[in-house]
């Protein structure tokens, strides 16, 4: 399942973040982006901001854009649960907003604690107005993010990029 | 009678005070009446006021902080918001913003709904969780001379700064700002950015 570094497909999302010009990279790490926020902490074009809780990005790149500054942020599925109301700020203002969600809860999984929360992940996200891409080949991920930053940042649109679960992996603690 | 219905200092003299010849001061206000209490001291482009998103001021201060690091930003709320996103003073501690300050109105009333306590009736101490959270500086301020004292501080001390103005709990007449927050956001960055 693990891609050979130059070939993963955080390279290509960094590329496409980098063309957009992203300049904050708001996130609640997880698993399954720990190569994608390696890249984008290295990167000094790039400002990343660790969260407490996933909606704390939100309310962030309402003030990244009200200040000039593009954004993108990165979280896991039950983030998602997390930033519910905060949504209203992203479509209520038109403040452009990229998601990328590591899904869990979804191929596989093994922890059931983060079934709810994963299952729900696309209805929630299209109940609060955002647009859902799901992906889950490794190949499609930079193409379907490029899809969702034109939308975004053209937009304005609040968008969500899924990445299934089947391309991470599932955890397995072993078992 | 409780403790904040005896406090000296008043919201809307504090907040024209804090917002005074703002002249290119960048300021987020939560909502509420933080919102309204900013439009009574002058409706202004550069002010983006909030009607809902509650817990989202301080870190739209610091979204705007960063992108603008040249720029003063000016976080003005209220204690219930706060309250509603703490883990923000968290993340903006960790990154240090030295353009950013953020004011509390702190009434210890939920203003809105009834004037209902909120947990800075109690125990609770916003100032002292700021320090927790990694603020380099944060006090309380109760009366005229910690006011007076602090308002230069807020506009040029190096951050971020966190002030807790405690405020007299009171029913003041609703001065609103435009509703609508595409337009809010569009004048902001209008304002800001094409020129």
């Amino acid at each position: 399942m693990e891609q050979p570094e130059a070939a993963h497909w955080s390279n290509e999302v960094h590329a496409v973040l980098r063309e957009h010009q992203v300049r904050q990279v708001a996130y609640v790490p997880d698993a399954g982006h720990r190569e994608l926020i390696v890249k984008c902490g290295r990167d000094a074009a790039m400002t990343a901001v660790t969260l407490t809780t996933e909606e704390e990005g939100i309310a962030l790149l309402g003030g990244a854009w009200l200040g000039g500054q593009r954004g993108v942020l990165l979280m896991q599925s039950s983030g998602v649960g997390n930033c519910v109301n905060m949504l209203s700020l992203a479509k209520t203002c038109g403040f452009p907003l990229l998601i990328l969600v590591t899904m869990r809860g979804q191929w596989g999984e093994f922890n059931p604690w983060q079934v709810p929360m994963g299952q729900a992940t696309p209805e929630v996200l299209r109940a609060t107005g955002t647009i859902v891409f799901e992906t889950d080949k490794a190949a499609e991920i930079g193409e379907t993010v490029e899809a969702a930053a034109r939308m975004v940042f053209n937009g304005p649109a609040s968008a969500a990029v899924l990445i299934s679960q089947r391309v991470l992996g599932a955890k397995t603690f072993g078992k | 009678m409780t403790r904040s219905e005896a406090y000296p200092l008043r919201r809307r003299d504090v907040v024209r005070r804090l917002l005074a010849e703002a002249g290119d001061l960048l300021v987020v206000t939560g909502l509420g009446a933080p919102s309204w209490d900013a439009t009574a001291a002058g409706d202004r482009d550069l002010t983006f006021p909030l009607w809902g998103a509650m817990g989202a001021a301080a870190m739209m201060g610091l979204g705007l902080a960063l992108a603008q690091p040249e720029r003063r930003v000016l976080v003005i709320t209220g204690d219930g918001e706060m309250l509603m996103g703490l883990g923000a003073l968290a993340s903006i501690a960790v990154q240090g913003p030295r353009n950013l300050a953020i004011a509390v109105l702190d009434n210890e009333r939920y203003g809105e709904t009834g004037m209902q306590t909120t947990h800075t009736a109690g125990p609770c101490d916003l100032a002292a969780m700021a320090i927790g959270a990694g603020f380099p500086a944060a006090a309380d301020i109760f009366d005229e001379d910690a006011l007076a004292e602090a308002l230069p501080r807020i506009r040029s001390e190096p951050g971020p700064l966190f002030f807790n103005i405690k405020v007299r709990a009171e029913e003041l007449p609703l001065v609103l700002p435009p509703k609508d927050g595409a337009f809010l956001k569009t004048r902001f960055r209008a304002a800001l950015l094409d020129n």
